[in-house]
């Protein structure tokens, strides 16, 4: 491996850890908000108790989620140093605009939140907590912009060998970055639901607080039902986009080297061979292509044969095809991954409304279900993961599409140097990824009635000059 | 006042408030292992910086966002030509930051002591590769007529570049004792050893300061080219630095901390300053044809315009709400002996 088999590889493991955070982050900060609205409006102690005790889970993983940011902030310039000077003028803004809409936002109205439980009326910890959320969404969109960007360039002009920006307009409104912020949005909110499931289920099945995981449960249910709804329509939204912009990605996403018949079929599962250029097994389903590609029944497709050509007339010469194999396995596990969460979700709704008022019980007493539901927590994440995999060496070789090479925007770091920096990052990320999802697990199995010894609190308020008081200033459980 | 200079000094601010901001709340965690004797003090410190650590930080993540978008060459070539120091600030902040959180999720001593030397360590090593960053700023890098850095680590240290990172140490943990004696209730054991270490620091520092300003003057010639105002703000940080001892002894403690503050201002806007004059981002220690200028460094106009909008719609909105957020957690604190389930 070369520098710049390195830096990719660092900024696409230190990406995939940073998301694995933040997916989580994103989706439950808005369930958290709801929870404390439930709280806020019913003056309720078991809404109360409920947000505390996702509150703290939350808190685990936020923590992760901004300092592995910061990562990501100054990798572009440590790593990237061409490319950003490439890009700059236009790749900036957005990231800039996160950081002044987002990051400062979230990072203060936290902690009003948090430890604000003790001097601050609760409407002002209610809007607090919603500021937060706000505050996700907001950054969320803004890298979306900007990875949108580099998947789509608009809005530019090439001068003196940097792109320049021209509208800021088309950037913000770039189709490509509202399709992937609503799939995004529909990713992280799956990650979140099927958490609460998950923990919801694990305390059912023991019938814990049922007056607390049952209403957790159905909250779950309907978040992850809009959650993997959403996923799947805009997902399906940005296949067809990038038959559209990136033809090439498309083409690897479904193994296509030829040019598909009319009607297209859908590749099931294939073996492919990349120096032959072509799949030595397939097995296919007739029609599915069509209209995964445009919605029609008789359309067809270019195969990446002829794009390849295509593509050296335009960009010159090269090789154009990025990796077939994992773009398309990626692809199809992210697919099986969503239809399994989406049936599971509805699956759920369906018990519920068969069981509802004045019948028997359906959902909150479904073994087998709530079984299903603590076993398939990890699938949202994996889901996650493959959705970049395939996003991000879709695009190969390009790290802006068209315009820019990953050969060409690689810092002139030494090799030694990335190397170095890269088994330090790896270190600390497998640590925290451990110590996160132990920490997780550990809180969120340790339940409500858990009271904590006084240490075992994220987080606590400080305490003040007055001295001790009665109410339980510590907040958390 | 043309944009590419306004946003080269909105740049200077963000790491002026950066300094100014975390410099306390590291000082905090490099004096905890000093200062507290027992578990509730240990928690009693870290809760004078608890809720405000997080919106401390992303000052430094604006600075490099802002320096991203208008001055792209710049933020390449810095960032890239120091990798080891930037690899190792990431590193520490990645332990410091989860030890906030996690250190108390736990209840094991062990678990507990690798948390607080994740805190202190991480605040060491950005508190000296800060300074280190500034006095390369000034300095230069070996940066070729690609406005490449091709120095490696050896270029990243000079006699010059670690005098200013003990400089930023000494003075980060002089700020976070005077901080200290805002937060603390002044009938705590804690805040008289508070008040000692603030003598004690702020006289080191003063020695750092001094070296760091005579080493620019003599050895580099770095301030020479100030022009008009050749000595005034290194001598004033000096100067302020010098006098905190009044304020400490006098019990004047409000005035200690914005001592403290302002030499930390003073400081990073002589760095900047230094760079003004030449018209400089970032020199060439090769050529100084290869220098990075302001103007060839910076974005066009219209990002440049687009980012005066936001920059001047959110940041006095930012700055409201931090300073609320320091008003709402403005009480005294005191350790709780025995009951710690009020601590942090
Ligand atoms: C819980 C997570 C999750 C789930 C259930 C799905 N996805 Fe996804 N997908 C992502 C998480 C994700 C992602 C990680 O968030 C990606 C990577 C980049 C992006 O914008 O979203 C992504 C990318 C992505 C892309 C690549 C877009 C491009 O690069 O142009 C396509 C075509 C789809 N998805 C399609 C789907 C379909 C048809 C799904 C059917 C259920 C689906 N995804 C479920
Ligand atoms: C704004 C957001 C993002 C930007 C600007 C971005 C940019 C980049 C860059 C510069 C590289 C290295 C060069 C290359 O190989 O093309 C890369 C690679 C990669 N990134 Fe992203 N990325 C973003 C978000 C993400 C996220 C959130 C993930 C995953 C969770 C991700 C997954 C990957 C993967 C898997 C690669 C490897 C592709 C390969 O080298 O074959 N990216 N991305
Ligand atoms: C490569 C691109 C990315 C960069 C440069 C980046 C940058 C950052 C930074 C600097 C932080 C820490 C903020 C703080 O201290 O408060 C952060 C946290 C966060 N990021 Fe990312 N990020 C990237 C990708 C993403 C993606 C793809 C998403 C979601 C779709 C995302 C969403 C978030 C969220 C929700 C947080 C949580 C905590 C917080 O904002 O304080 N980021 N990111």
């Amino acid at each position: 491996m070369d520098v710049i088999g390195l830096s990719r590889f660092q900024f696409a493991s230190t990406s995939i850890f940073h998301f694995f955070f933040v997916s989580l982050t994103v989706g439950l900060a808005f369930m958290i908000a709801i929870m404390e609205t439930l709280s806020y409006a019913k003056k309720e102690q078991r809404y109360e108790n409920m947000t505390n005790f996702f509150g703290h889970l939350f808190l685990i993983n936020f923590a992760v989620g901004v300092v592995t940011g910061i990562v990501q902030e100054f990798q572009f310039g440590m790593n990237w140093s061409e490319y950003s000077r490439f890009v700059g003028n236009i790749f900036g803004v957005p990231l800039a605009l996160e950081v002044l809409m987002a990051f400062f936002l979230e990072s203060t109205f936290i902690a009003l939140w948090w430890f604000g439980k003790d001097r601050l009326p609760h409407w002002v910890r209610l809007a607090s907590i919603w500021l937060v959320a706000i505050g996700t969404q907001v950054s969320a969109f803004w890298i979306i912009v900007a990875n949108a960007w580099m998947q789509r360039p608009v809005g530019y002009r090439i001068e003196n060998g940097q792109a320049i920006l021209t509208s800021f307009s088309d950037v913000v409104f770039n189709p490509k970055a509202w399709i992937y912020f609503f799939h995004v949005q529909g990713s992280a909110w799956t990650v979140a639901a099927f958490l609460v499931l998950c923990v919801a289920a694990y305390h059912l099945l023991r019938r814990h607080h049922v007056e607390i995981f049952g209403p957790a449960l159905k909250l779950g249910l309907v978040v992850g039902a809009v959650g993997t709804l959403f996923s799947a329509l805009s997902g399906h939204t940005a296949a067809q986009t990038a038959r559209e912009d990136q033809p090439m990605k498309f083409a690897a996403m479904e193994a296509q080297w030829e040019d598909s018949e009319a009607p297209a079929p859908w590749s099931a599962i294939a073996v492919i061979d990349q120096e032959g250029q072509r799949n030595t097994f397939n097995i296919e389903i007739p029609f599915l292509g069509s209209v995964l590609a445009d919605n029609s029944l008789n359309s067809s497709y270019e195969g990446m044969i002829r794009l390849q050509e295509e593509y050296q007339q335009q960009y010159g010469p090269g090789d154009y095809i990025p990796p077939v194999a994992p773009v398309y396995y990626s692809f199809r596990l992210m697919v099986g991954i969503g239809m399994v969460l989406l049936a599971t979700a509805f699956g759920g709704l369906a018990l519920w409304w068969w069981g509802r008022k004045g019948r028997k019980d359906r959902l909150l007493t479904n073994r087998l279900f709530l079984r299903w539901l603590v076993w398939i927590v990890p699938l949202p994440w994996l889901a996650n993961f493959f959705g970049w995999i395939t996003t991000e060496m879709g695009r190969q070789p390009f790290m802006v599409y068209g315009l820019l090479r990953v050969d060409q925007g690689v810092s002139p770091n030494s090799f030694t140097e990335v190397l170095v920096g890269l088994i330090g990052l790896w270190a600390i990320y497998l640590a925290l990824i451990g110590l996160d999802i132990y920490l997780l697990s550990v809180t969120a199995r340790a339940g409500i009635d858990h009271k904590p010894s006084a240490e075992i609190v994220a987080a606590p308020a400080p305490s003040y000059s007055e001295g001790p008081s009665d109410s339980d200033r510590s907040g958390s459980l | 006042m043309t944009l590419v200079n306004l946003w080269f000094w909105l740049i200077a601010v963000c790491f002026t408030l950066y300094f100014f901001l975390e410099g306390f709340d590291f000082g905090v965690d490099l004096l905890r292992p000093l200062l507290a004797r027992t578990e509730a003090e240990e928690r009693a410190l870290t809760g004078t910086i608890g809720p405000f650590w997080d919106g401390n930080e992303v000052w430094v993540i604006a600075a490099a966002g802002v320096m991203f978008s208008t001055f792209p060459v710049w933020y390449g070539a810095l960032f890239s030509g120091m990798y080891p120091i930037f690899v190792a600030i990431l590193l520490a902040l990645l332990l410091r930051g989860v030890a906030f959180e996690y250190r108390n999720q736990v209840d094991k001593q062990v678990w507990r002591n690798a948390w607080d030397w994740a805190s202190f360590f991480g605040s060491l090593v950005p508190s000296f590769l800060w300074g280190v960053v500034m006095a390369k700023l000034i300095e230069g890098l070996a940066l070729d007529g690609d406005r490449r850095a091709v120095g490696g680590l050896g270029d990243n240290f000079s006699l010059f570049s670690v005098v200013g990172g003990l400089g930023t140490l000494l003075l980060f943990m002089l700020h976070g004792a005077t901080f200290l004696l805002l937060r603390l209730h002044t009938d705590t054991v804690l805040y008289v050893r508070a008040r000692k270490a603030a003598l004690l620091w702020g006289a080191l520092a003063t020695v750092a300061i001094l070296a760091f300003v005579w080493l620019g003057y003599v050895g580099k010639g770095l301030f020479t080219s100030f022009g008009v105002l050749p000595w005034v703000f290194p001598v004033i940080s000096a100067v302020t630095l010098a006098s905190i001892w009044l304020a400490l002894t006098r019990h004047w403690d409000r005035m200690a901390f914005a001592m403290s503050g302002a030499t930390i201002v003073f400081s990073t806007i002589t760095i900047f300053i230094s760079l003004f004059t030449r018209q400089q981002v970032l020199p060439s220690t090769l050529d100084p044809a290869f220098s990075l200028t302001i103007d060839g460094s910076a974005s066009e106009h219209y990002t440049l315009v687009l980012m005066t909008w936001v920059g001047g719609i959110f940041l006095p909105l930012i700055i409201g709400y931090q300073i609320w957020n320091y008003y709402v957690f403005r009480e005294r604190i005191r350790p709780h002996e025995g009951g710690l389930d009020h601590g942090y």
